[in-house]
């Protein structure tokens, strides 16, 4: 299982995405590799990716892709990233 | 990079901005008198916004202002500023911000720590409308440091 979350520089957003994901799978007793990646490096990082977690913003500039595009609004709520996880891929 | 000590310079408390442009702006110009950034970075920031759109509304009241590691990143840093009055960014969810957090990275990689840092101290639902109501500069770093309601 792997999981990629996007942003814009694929540094800040997208890193404490990760951090928070990571997070909330270890709660669920689910076990993926999550990766921070910009926009830029999608379709090479997604490419083998089942999810992607991101901001609204960017689902259009995804693109097509295999995985699951979830949009997390609260980055901070571990109680959205646990339930839209869950029902992604639980 | 482990969350950068906050110095004096890096936090601005009560500030006024017109728009999103002067929230992120603020932000940047706290990282440059820190020593951390050129203004370069902070345009580099608002581009981000002006391409990508406001994603860096990543919490509700709360903008975690930052661009790609470069030549105008001088050391990793943060900076933290305070709005007297909240900021639309045009966000569907999280509008307005209250809070815009300034990061910078030399490194890609090296982030990461500092963000996990973020992340543990957001965590705590109490912390943006904490930060927000922050008197003192102490308060701040306290709550960024995980520790609570100052």
């Amino acid at each position: 299982m792997k999981i990629v979350t996007i942003c814009g520089a694929g540094i800040g957003s997208s890193g404490i995405l990760k951090v928070n994901a990571e997070r909330v799978l270890q709660r669920l007793g689910l076990t993926a590799t999550v990766v921070a990646a910009d926009l830029a490096s999608v379709d090479r990082v997604a490419a083998d990716a089942q999810v992607i977690l991101t901001s609204g913003e960017f689902v259009g500039a995804i693109g097509p892709t295999r995985a699951d595009v979830i949009v997390i609004d609260n980055y901070f709520d571990s109680d959205e990233l646990s339930a839209k996880l869950e029902a992604a891929i639980g | 990079m482990s969350l950068p000590a906050l110095a004096d310079r890096a936090i601005v408390l009560g500030a006024r901005a017109a728009d999103w442009r002067g929230a992120i702006r603020l932000a940047g110009d706290a990282l440059v008198d820190s020593g951390c950034t050129t203004a370069e970075y902070t345009e580099a920031m608002i581009r981000m916004v002006d391409d990508h759109g406001p994603y860096i509304v990543i919490a509700p009241g709360l903008a975690l202002a930052h661009a790609r590691p470069g030549p105008e990143v001088r050391c990793d840093g943060l900076s933290v500023v305070t709005l007297a009055e909240p900021v639309e960014f045009g966000h569907a969810h999280n509008d307005p911000v209250r809070v815009v957090i300034g990061l910078a990275g030399v490194a890609a990689g090296g982030h990461l720590e500092a963000v996990a840092q973020l992340a543990n101290a957001f965590n705590d639902a109490a912390a943006i409308p904490a930060l927000a109501a922050a008197t003192t500069r102490d308060a701040v770093r306290t709550i960024l440091a995980g520790g609570g309601i100052a």
